[in-house]
């Protein structure tokens, strides 16, 4: 049914769709109206049976839902940025213990500085904890993509991390067509446990394991999270054929079919640039934009070909590697090896800096021209670095830095300030 | 033919052998029908008190609920020796996660057995004292304040013991670990912190706290299957000495353990809803020093330099527990100390 709906209230109600069984919830923003929501649903009877749970930590979310699923339960919780980082252990050890957990992860910056604005660092915090990953673009596929998730993981024993941008889609109120429960029960069978607590088959979970066998442990969750490789395509299909709706899948294009530029992208932003996309194009640029959906697994070869069409590839990512730069950049540049490509990387957006589509479209217009450089900070206020780099080298006790720029910037203290000599 | 006399009591305690008791009076492990919840074969030390602990309580609780258990195991010594791989030595169905957080998992295992209708199925979680007391305090917290479902069983062996013998937040003053070296005026742990968990606990005002020790098994198991006859969150600290980190001969276990009682340095006691309910009486008392000088961490109180200053001010928690606790009848207090 079509709502006009908050981005979390959607989650919230897609997710109660899919028969949660245990719910763990420890608020965070940008992530907390959804839990509100299910809350509110377990607590006035309309999401049954359910158990919500108000822990103490996200440690504590995760390590819920790992006990949960371990005994059978469809398990879900939702958190963001330090919240992430402080359940990371719980992260790590759901996917090693294969419980197919799913996790909403409301893209937020981590600090310090603190900064409770959207970018995707957190998402790539934990890249490599064994989690796929999907990014929606929008309200609507993250809605969708949690239904899928849920298949996903239970399919394949692993647990789904289902990313969606911090306020921009979570506090968004806009147009999502919310399933029904003969839909989402359709596309959601029962969950089935590969392995569980039960005291009539009793199994040892969890045991430690040596040199003898970590290895192919550890690969054997590489092959299946190659196996949702494969799934990601069949579930979405699925799922279009049944509500008749295109969502998920591992990546997404526009536009790029004669594309000599294609910018790669995760989220929300994919909507700024194809709107910057079209404008560029009524210029005569023959720019496109591929989206990756399934960060992780990483669809390589999906990516290569997507990208077939263009000379130069510029990924824009809200996230990157201090000391070096861009992740997902890394991750396509892997996947065009043997590619004559050209490749550039922008960095954007971080802590929630507004990605505007006037500034996509003089990145575009510099990449076009071949005048882009191999990294590229969007928006940054060089001279604002300057000046600190100058008071650092200038003086030793120089101050906390974030400080500094917040009265460099004119937003606190100027009356105050250090002498700049 | 000379006759074998029969010793009707143990060499130096009041516990009574089985053999001198009716049926229904024996412990669960008399019995050949037990549940061997932690089976033979596992790679403990001689001598360990946690895994003599951890198979007098599984089986008690096995006994208590028909068998329809799942228990949750922190990191720790426990799990390590149980679960090398290819093997385990769980005949239970049983979940090990992280060091940290076992009473969250198993708060986690409890609320999947309610929302299946399953709550037949009794949940225990585990844990040395590094995974209650210090890593696992904050979800243990948790999970009594919310009062969810769990017994959870700490086997304090007062360190890290699997680790190399480090100091925990129950390592008692004056012993000796590898992060608290005998070294210094102050040699050992120092005096004034540490946590009493069972008391945090009682402050969380849940249905049952108990401490138990594994030189009384038929307490032990008496506790495990009071705490199982009452639902939600219910706590059982078990002392279980370490030989390899007490410095203690692996024969010296059970003695130990009752020395401990005995001296008033572990109180044995039990606790509903934040009250106590009974202590446990000392029923021979010893001075600290009788307990303290069988073990090698506290082997720089005595020989050359001995240091009875530092002995006073472990009787002198002794002697707070015993009145704390009510530990000894006034008809005792003559005995020298």
């Amino acid at each position: 049914m079509l709502r006009q709906i908050e981005g979390s209230r959607a989650i919230a109600e897609t997710v109660a769709l899919c028969r949660p069984e245990v719910v763990c919830a420890y608020p965070i923003s940008p992530q907390t109206h959804i839990i509100e929501a299910i809350g509110a649903m377990v607590k006035a009877g309309t999401l049954a049976p359910c158990e919500f749970i108000n822990v103490e930590s996200e440690f504590a979310a995760m390590s819920v839902a790992i006990g949960a699923s371990a005994a059978g339960a469809r398990a879900y919780t939702a958190t963001a940025s330090q919240g992430l980082l402080y359940m990371i252990e719980a992260v790590y050890n759901a996917a090693g213990l294969g419980l197919p957990i799913v996790m909403t992860l409301a893209n937020r910056a981590i600090g310090a500085p603190i900064n409770i604005w959207n970018d995707h660092s957190d998402a790539m915090a934990v890249r490599d904890a064994g989690w796929i990953q999907l990014f929606a673009e929008t309200n609507q596929e993250a809605a969708d993509l949690h239904v899928q998730a849920f298949r996903l993981a239970e399919e394949l024993s692993v647990p789904v991390m289902v990313c969606m941008d911090g306020f921009i889609l979570t506090h968004a109120v806009e147009r999502v067509d919310i399933l029904d429960q003969a839909t989402v029960d359709l596309l959601l069978p029962p969950y089935e446990p590969r392995q569980v607590l039960d005291p009539a088959d009793p199994v040892s979970i969890g045991a430690m394991v040596g040199p003898e066998a970590f290895e192919e442990v550890r690969y054997l969750a590489h092959l299946r999270q190659l196996d949702a490789l494969e799934r990601i395509p069949v579930i979405a299909k699925q799922f279009a054929e049944v509500t008749g709706r295109a969502s998920g899948g591992l990546v997404s294009s526009y536009r790029t079919e004669d594309a000599q530029t294609i910018i790669v992208a995760l989220g929300s932003v994919l909507g700024t640039i194809k709107d910057a996309v079209d404008m560029r194009r009524d210029l005569g640029e023959r720019v496109g934009v591929v989206g990756i959906t399934s960060f992780r697994p990483f669809p390589g070869d999906a990516v290569r070909e997507a990208l077939r069409p263009a000379t130069q590839i510029v990924v824009l990512e809200k996230a990157f590697s201090v000391g070096f730069g861009g992740v997902l950049s890394t991750d396509v540049a892997m996947s065009l090896q043997g590619e004559q490509h050209v490749l550039r990387n922008v960095v954007a957006g971080l802590g929630g800096r507004a990605i505007t589509r006037r500034s996509l479209e003089e990145l575009i217009a510099t990449a076009v021209r071949g005048e882009l450089p191999v990294l590229t900070f969007l928006d940054l206020d060089h001279e604002a670095v300057d000046r600190e780099r100058t008071r650092m080298a200038g003086t030793r006790r120089s101050g906390p830095s974030a400080e500094n720029l917040l009265r460099d910037r004119g937003t606190v203290g100027v009356s105050t300030s250090r002498s700049d000599s | 033919m000379t006759n074998q006399p029969v010793h009707f009591y143990q060499v130096g305690s009041f516990a009574v052998g089985n053999r001198l008791l009716r049926d229904d009076q024996r412990t669960v492990q008399s019995n050949t029908d037990r549940a061997n919840s932690i089976d033979s074969g596992h790679r403990a030390c001689q001598g360990c008190g946690e895994a003599l602990g951890a198979r007098y309580a599984l089986d008690a609780a096995m006994r208590s609920c028909d068998g329809q258990i799942v228990a949750v195991n922190a990191t720790g010594c426990l799990e390590v020796f149980s679960t090398p791989y290819p093997e385990t030595s769980w005949r239970i169905p049983w979940l090990h996660s992280l060091f940290g957080n076992a009473p969250a998992v198993a708060t986690g295992v409890a609320a999947a057995m309610r929302v299946k209708g399953r709550e037949d199925v009794r949940v225990v979680a585990q844990a040395g004292d590094g995974g209650t007391v210090d890593i696992g305090f904050g979800c243990l917290s948790g999970m009594f304040e919310r009062n969810d479902d769990v017994l959870f069983i700490c086997y304090d062996n007062e360190g890290y013991m699997n680790t190399g013998v480090q100091r925990s937040a129950a390592t008692p003053p004056a012993a000796r670990t590898a992060t608290t070296d005998v070294v210094g005026p102050e040699p050992g742990n120092v005096f004034g912190q540490g946590k009493d968990l069972p008391r945090l606990a009682m402050a969380h005002d849940i249905p049952y706290v108990a401490t138990a020790t594994v030189a009384d098994l038929h307490d032990l198991e008496h506790k495990v299957e009071r705490a199982m006859e009452l639902r939600g969150a219910r706590y059982l600290h078990v002392l279980v000495p370490c030989p390899l980190g007490w410095g203690s001969a692996s024969n010296e276990t059970i003695h130990l353990a009752r020395l401990a009682k005995e001296t008033g340095l572990f109180p044995v006691f039990e606790a509903e809803h934040g009250v106590v309910t009974n202590a446990t009486q000392i029923r021979r008392r010893v001075p600290v020093q009788d307990y303290l000088s069988l073990q090698r961490r506290y082997a720089h109180l005595f020989g050359a330099h001995p240091r009875p200053d530092v002995v006073a001010r472990i009787q002198s928690i002794a002697d707070a527990n015993i009145a704390r606790y009510g530990l000894l009848d006034d008809s005792d207090q003559e005995v020298s100390v």
